[in-house]
């Protein structure tokens, strides 16, 4: 059974006009990296909110369809408990972490979920390490920098060691070099704990390489599903999203008559591409 | 401004830093209490200089020089309070001086207590778990409301709002494109921190373990026990001892 | 012109974080501040509106230095827009919103009402001008912020961030409202990290490092720099690594549709 099951989810918030999300359905397998991204208004974070529980309990409004994540009810369960297996990392680094050193933050979940001091000890040792942020951990968060902040973030979601990962928008906030960074350190989740990630990204020429689902919504609907080369074309440019730059170039090319075999979603395989017609 | 700068904590390494939460108000506390046993203006100016090489030690002089001076409109208010109302210049002067040696041993112990230290030695004696956290939340965040402020304010600046021109009311009015976004911007960022907080099972369950324990050393005991002995002292001093004091003969002319 | 003199800038708490800057914007310049965070940016153009005023050196706003000028007054010249615009809407309605500095400047009744329908219909805002400007989604609060510094037609307009937490189509639509406003002479300045927004607008590039001006030039001379841009926490444009990648391609090229006619142009040569 999919780690992430969603039928016919659709959700207004309380007093809204329209609704955020409109029938969708989305199912994704433990393990699996997606990307979801989409214009602004789109629903993207009113999807991750249905992810933990954040909506309906936290964002009460008008909910149908089912939604199961980790084989529970995002209806029939509190945040708390489905925190325990969906961890959410925010946009802005500022306001998710508030203790007055690093370690202290990593281990707030741990110690909201009740944990023993030696297994809080051991998560917090783990996160720390995992996410390279060991020499942080007496820092105060508002010392670090943007990424480092991320990093910890992360860490402190990671000590509860959850199967999901949501993150909406993380790089929002950062430079290039520490949006690279943490797209890396998630990725490395991804890969070698098997956690399974949903990415709320508009930043697709640093992430997709990480992935290889994309998911566009758009007004609420899941109007594009599938690979990065499938979805990174006329349509998707249509919506309005930052198609990686690489791939709109072959697309223009292609256009123009050359003779593209795949459109390329990194500039690696755009490299690959470019070569060959050149030397063709 | 600068008065809550003497409040504000900063992560030294100082002796008085590391000093347990809850020894430390022990000795605020002593303190307090001292100042309100007695009228005397030597000794309660004594109460206030003793503090001195505690800051110093805190290595928060300059902090604490900038809070004396900005609470000087209140400690000047009090002064003429207490003398409009009948009592003596000497009485006056002392309520002042007491005033300072309360807002100086405040100012100590919020300068080199960390919130979060706070927090745990409220946990720790059995305090309810949210209230500890609201309570080090509002402290935490007050460093973070006055840069939005400053924001805020620059800001509004840009769009050529004079704060220091207009006759009083428009001052007062002046302030509202301060005050609403600010007031805003707390509510957006304590809608954020809830979210965040809901996200990693806060208030899951009740029997909740800090990682971190407080723990008093020897040094801290002792404190303790210095403190209370001082309160003794001072108790039998104010109503056995013969204490030495001073009398300002002056009296503001009798208006009413 | 906004002409800047060995500019130092030291915060009260003796950080010291401009350390020397020199630098001349014309009128009409289009012009983008980038490098880390924390290298001083939005320090340097907070003391181009007078918020800030220099330690040492001077700022010249069409020749009148802001030491001797008030905030209000240079604002009328210089329009700031900050980065966050929560940190400035407080008005009932959008009208009354983007009203505000015209009152504080002082502009009579009809005149203001003029502008405010004006700069409402450039930045597509009709449809909202009597709605609460809390009530908007985040990126047309972004364009109420915009609208109200901009209906003060200051000569020179600075944006903090402009493009954080823009989708694609939000980019495009302001990329193309700068070229507007670059027709209008106005002087535009942007401070920012998006190397990809600043590869497809190509503006004049000044990199900020540790309080110093370490690269002054055209977009596509320093974004290709690979130390540089290294340097200054930021990446190179993809279309540039493509190009540093295959040999015979020429090295300043950092957008897309001149990557397309370069390419295209030397398959065409080959054959």
């Amino acid at each position: 059974m999919p780690i992430i099951d969603i039928k016919n989810l659709s959700f207004s918030y309380a007093g809204a006009s329209r609704p955020s999300l409109n029938d969708i359905n989305l199912e994704v397998e433990k393990g699996e990296f997606v990307i979801v991204t989409g214009p602004s208004g789109c629903g993207k974070t009113t999807l991750c909110r249905c992810l933990n529980g954040l909506v309906p309990n936290f964002y009460t409004g008008e909910l149908t369809g089912e939604v199961s994540v980790c084989g529970l009810d995002i209806r029939r369960q509190p945040t708390s408990v489905l925190s325990r297996h969906v961890g959410f990392v925010f946009q802005n680094p500022e306001n998710q972490l508030f203790s007055l050193t690093a370690e202290r933050d990593v281990a707030f979940g741990p110690e909201n979920l009740g944990l023993s001091r030696e297994e809080i000890r051991k998560r917090v040792e783990w996160a720390l390490k995992v996410t390279g942020t060991e020499e942080l951990r007496d820092r105060a968060p508002y010392e670090l920098s943007g990424g480092q902040q991320q990093r910890v973030a992360i860490a402190s979601v990671l000590a509860m060691e959850p199967e999901v990962m949501v993150l909406d928008e993380p790089t929002s906030f950062l430079d290039p070099k520490s949006s690279r960074e943490i797209l890396g350190v998630v990725a490395k989740l991804n890969r070698e704990l098997g956690i399974t990630v949903v990415l709320v990204e508009h930043r697709l020429d640093l992430a997709t390489r990480h992935s290889d689902r994309i998911v566009v919504l758009d007004k609420g609907v899941v109007a594009l599903d599938g690979p990065p080369r499938n979805v990174y074309g006329k349509e998707a440019h249509l919506i309005g999203i930052g198609v990686p730059k690489v791939a709109l170039l072959f697309h223009l090319l292609r256009q123009d008559g050359q003779q593209i075999e795949k459109i390329p979603v990194t500039v690696e395989e755009a490299e690959k591409e470019l070569r060959r017609i050149l030397t063709d | 401004m600068r008065v809550f700068e003497g409040f504000k904590f900063t992560k030294l390494q100082t002796p008085i830093h590391s000093m347990d939460p809850r020894a430390k108000f022990v000795m605020i506390m002593v303190v307090f209490a001292i100042s309100l046993l007695f009228t005397n203006v030597l000794i309660l100016t004594v109460i206030l200089l003793v503090q001195v090489p505690l800051i110093w030690l805190g290595r928060s002089i300059r902090r604490w020089g900038g809070s004396m001076k900005g609470g000087v409109f209140l400690a000047g208010l009090i002064f003429f309070m207490n003398l409009l109302t009948g009592s003596t210049f000497t009485y006056s002067l002392a309520m002042t001086i007491r005033f300072l040696a309360l807002m100086s041993s405040f100012s100590i112990f919020f300068m080199t207590t960390s919130p979060d230290d706070l927090g745990l030695a409220l946990e720790q004696a059995h305090v309810p778990y949210s209230l500890c956290f609201t309570f080090t939340t509002a402290v935490r965040l007050v460093p973070t409301m006055a840069v939005d402020a400053q924001t805020v304010i620059d800001a509004q600046r840009s769009r050529g709002l004079e704060l220091d021109k207009g006759n009083f009311l428009k001052r007062i009015r002046n302030y509202i494109p301060i005050l609403i976004p600010l007031i805003v911007s707390a509510i957006r960022r304590s809608i954020e921190l809830a979210e965040a907080l809901e996200s990693r099972a806060f208030g899951l369950t009740s029997r909740r373990q800090s990682l971190i324990v407080l723990r008093m050393k020897m040094s801290d005991y002792l404190t303790i026990l210095v403190s209370i002995l001082l309160l003794v002292l001072a108790v039998w001093a104010s109503i056995y001892a013969q204490l030495p004091s001073i009398e300002i003969p002056f009296q503001l002319p009798r208006l009413w | 012109m906004i002409t800047v003199e060995g500019l130092r800038y030291v915060y009260p708490n003796a950080n010291e974080v401009l350390r020397g800057i020199d630098l001349t914007i014309e009128d009409g310049d289009f012009v983008a501040i980038m490098g880390e965070n924390g290298a001083g940016k939005t320090t340097l153009v907070k003391t181009f509106n007078g918020l800030l005023k220099p330690t040492d050196g001077r700022v010249l706003i069409d020749d009148v230095e802001t030491k001797k000028a008030s905030v209000a007054a240079l604002s009328r010249s210089v329009g700031l827009v900050f980065q966050n615009p929560d940190h400035q809407l407080f008005c009932e309605t959008v009208r009354d919103e983007v009203a505000y500095s015209l009152r504080n400047f002082g502009y009579p009744p009809d005149v203001i009402e003029r502008r405010v329908r004006g700069i409402l219909e450039t930045l597509d805002l009709m449809p909202y001008m009597d709605s609460s400007p809390f009530m908007l989604s985040g990126g047309e609060r972004k364009r109420v912020a915009l609208a109200s510094v901009l209906v003060s037609n200051p000569r020179h307009m600075v944006l903090d961030e402009p493009t954080i937490g823009q989708d694609y189509q939000q980019k495009d639509r302001l990329r193309n409202f700068i070229v507007q406003l670059n027709t209008q002479r106005k002087t535009v300045v942007v401070v920012t990290h998006d190397v990809e927004f600043v590869a497809e607008c190509k503006p004049r590039v000044v990199l900020l490092s540790g309080g110093k001006i370490t690269a002054d030039g055209r977009a596509e001379e320093i974004l290709t720099d690979g130390a540089l841009v290294e340097r200054a926490s930021l990446l190179r444009p993809q279309i540039s690594l493509l190009f540093s990648s295959v040999s015979g391609l020429p090295r300043d090229v950092i957008d897309v549709f001149t990557a397309k006619a370069v390419i295209s142009n030397t398959v065409r040569g080959r054959k």
